[in-house]
């Protein structure tokens, strides 16, 4: 689309912007992302500022959808359906998977209608999209922060002591994100062109959800299926979460290894679909 | 000055639009295309190619081959009429867009102004606001915090700054608005029609704001539709018409041209086609309409003050109520100067057997406006009110003074509307 150069001059580096038609895929240009990072950071902010405006409940709805679904889980599937849960109390079995679970489908869900949400910012003004759907999953992570309060409170009341894994817990956190940014952006840049994509939205997560052990064990799978079960990346998110957290005898090693390729590089074709198709956003959103 | 800021070379920019009306013999092959649509959809998307183009192929150039060069510290005004690639040219350069074909290169940094408030959320405070509309905008936080006190005075809402906008009177909404983007201080400046903002008292700091812009030796694109301030600001006016660079020069020179020599660019006879921008519940259709001059012929340029007849062919597929029918006046700008309809005088007509083409004539005594370009837009409805089909700038025809003014003198003074032929005298008083 455009490429920045400086020249050095005798006073100054001025810098140059050739604009010119682009085919094909793109470069990245990460460095254009770094250098417009103060907008990112005040998108997310405006994100979260904005997030409870105007609701009664404000920021207690954070909380309220990951336990709630714990409730109901731990009814149905933990008491009537007596679902195993790897000999741990179902609800905190259920709760520790919800909290990366709901960071990851409200991230999924919002960063896909964030471009065609933020229609008057792109048609007004230039700065690389990828800033829109990052911002939107970054905000999510007051979210995600408040229902993991919970969690800690859940841990305690059950008398479960996170185990030396807890260490790995800020790399599960950060694999949550890379999942949900992923499939944000391979959204959000297919919502521009084909609003199907918002009618998809619910339908697609409710059936990832069950895809996820949320409700059940992996262990429930035998080998090797269980390591295979890691290609979706929210499965070794989650098991990852209850191994560090609650000490779940199986160490999900190989999953979360697994989940982790197939997140990354669901990342990097999403990053570059959204960037080949960046061009036409402008003109069709 | 020789030093080039902007400089582009052969922009273009194609759209596509309309649909494809595909052919459909039988009720298989309409089956089968709907349901290959689909794929054939969901491939363009995976090859990254914008599925709508493919789908379309009806074409317009909203810019075609624009060429020219902006040497640093100049101010160069943009001027044409509503589609004449304007705006088009703004977003290439500010990168919103890209082009379909050219190159273009910007030295410098970079700002741009398309619409004042971009990015305004209800729900922040005027701080918060000015924070995120700066950040939007491209200013560092540094830069903002040092400017803050300076924006707040500016707008003029130093007791509402913690007050969430969406309480903001529009009035200060705006004030706000263009206060932060009047303190971007980038080395390039592409500004579109913001400073019609606020009150009277306001759009005058804003004028001046933009004047010292201009004095800082800043390099400023400035779109506008008036041409006033296109007068007062800029260095140098491209006239646009159709995508094309149609005259450049100063802005007196190139305003004149686009003032006077609109006959170039009217279109006095027009049988509009299906594509036409039009509105109305389609119930029936204007054909060709044209304006006649007082001798009968068919002309785009008409003498202030002298009658013209316009001739609009019409025809009504459906309904047998009574019609009104009429035709608005409009400047180039957009401001709508008349609305003259039948009804207003009581008149409205009964069209006898439905579909079959009617021809309405409507005399029009002389219009006492402004010398200028103006677009006339005909309509018609039923008398209950109901718009059967309105052409939206169907016609242009320029209004010359042809020896009854000074038309040098009145494009000068500035803006106005109307104009009417006055007696003027001197009288000495006896002082007592």
């Amino acid at each position: 689309m455009t490429t920045t150069s400086r020249i050095a001059g005798a006073e100054s580096a001025r810098r140059v912007t050739h604009i010119r038609p682009t085919r094909g895929w793109v470069a990245l240009d990460l460095r254009e992302l770094w250098e417009y990072r103060e907008l990112l950071y005040f998108l997310t902010w405006r994100d979260i500022k904005v997030r409870y405006k105007q609701t009664v409940l404000g920021a207690a709805w954070a909380i309220i959808q990951p336990f709630f679904t714990m409730v109901v889980f731990s009814i149905f599937f933990g008491k009537l359906a007596k679902v195993p849960s790897d000999g741990l109390p179902y609800p905190i079995f259920a709760y520790a998977a919800l909290v990366p679970w709901t960071f990851f489908a409200n991230g999924l869900s919002q960063s896909s209608n964030s471009l065609v949400g933020s229609q008057n910012l792109i048609k007004k003004i230039y700065f690389p999209r990828l800033a829109i759907p990052i911002a939107t999953t970054l905000s999510g992570g007051v979210d995600f922060v408040l229902a993991f309060v919970v969690l800690l409170g859940m841990m305690l009341y059950y008398g479960i002591v996170p185990t030396a894994n807890v260490v790995w817990l800020p790399l599960l956190a950060a694999l949550t994100l890379v999942t949900s940014l992923a499939v944000g952006l391979w959204l959000s840049a297919m919502n521009v062109q084909f609003r199907d994509v918002r009618y998809t939205i619910p339908f697609l997560s409710q059936f990832w959800l069950f895809a996820t052990p949320i409700a059940y064990p992996s262990s429930l799978l035998p080998e090797p299926w269980s390591t295979v079960y890691g290609i979706n990346p929210m499965v070794g998110v989650v098991e990852g979460f209850r191994w560090a957290l609650l000490g779940t005898e199986t160490a999900p090693g190989r999953m979360v290894l697994i989940s982790s390729l197939a997140a990354v590089g669901l990342l990097i074709g999403g990053a570059y679909y959204f960037r080949r198709m960046e061009k036409t956003f402008a003109d069709v959103v | 000055m020789s030093e080039v800021a902007i400089k582009a070379e052969g922009l273009t920019k194609q759209y596509f639009i309309g649909s494809r009306q595909r052919q459909h013999d039988t009720v298989r092959d309409l089956l089968a295309d709907v349901l290959a649509t689909p794929f054939r959809r969901a491939a363009n998307l995976l090859r990254g190619r914008a599925t709508g183009a493919a789908d379309l192929d009806r074409s317009i150039f909203a810019l075609k081959d624009v060429s020219f060069e902006v040497a640093r510290g100049e101010v160069l005004g943009i001027i044409g009429r509503n589609g004449a690639g304007k705006s088009t040219l703004l977003k290439i350069l500010s990168r919103i867009t890209e082009p379909t074909a050219g190159h273009a290169e910007i030295h410098g940094r970079i700002g741009s102004l398309l619409e004042v408030g971009t990015g305004f959320h209800p729900e922040l405070t005027g701080r918060e606001n000015i924070y995120l509309n700066g950040a939007i905008l491209g200013m560092s936080r540094t830069d903002l915090d040092r400017q803050f006190d300076e924006i707040v005075g500016f707008a003029e809402v130093d007791e509402f700054i913690d007050t969430p906008v969406k309480h903001y009177s529009s009035g200060m909404y705006l004030r706000l608005a263009f206060a932060v983007a009047a303190h971007l201080e980038p080395e390039t400046l592409l500004v579109d029609e913001v400073l019609a903002v606020g009150d009277v008292k306001f759009q005058r700091k804003c004028i001046g704001k933009m004047e010292d812009v201009a004095n800082e030796g800043r390099t400023v694109l400035f779109v506008s539709h008036n041409l006033g301030s296109i007068r007062q600001l800029c260095d140098t006016c491209i006239l646009l018409h159709g995508g094309r660079i149609r005259a450049r020069g100063t802005p007196d020179e190139v305003i004149r041209r686009y003032v006077t020599a609109g006959a170039q660019s009217s279109n006095a006879d027009v049988t509009p086609d299906r594509t036409s921008q039009r509105s109305g519940t389609g119930e029936g259709r204007i054909g060709r309409c044209s304006v006649l001059n007082a001798a009968g012929v068919n002309d785009s340029c008409l003498g202030i003050g002298e009658p013209f007849r316009l001739r609009l062919e019409i025809s009504l597929s459906a309904g047998k109520d009574p019609i009104v029918a009429g035709f608005e006046v409009k400047q180039m700008d957009g401001l709508q100067v008349l609305n003259l309809r039948s009804d207003g005088q009581g008149i409205s007509f009964e069209l006898d057997g439905a579909s079959e083409r009617h021809v309405i004539e409507i005399e029009v005594p002389g219009l006492p406006l402004y010398p200028g370009t103006y677009a006339i837009e005909p309509w018609f409805a039923f008398k209950n009110g109901r718009r059967i089909d309105h052409l939206h700038e169907a016609l242009t025809v320029s209004f010359e003074p042809r020896g009854h003014f000074e038309s040098e003198r009145m494009i000068q003074s500035g803006r106005g509307v109307v104009l009417v032929d006055c007696q003027w005298q001197l009288e000495k008083t006896e002082t007592t």
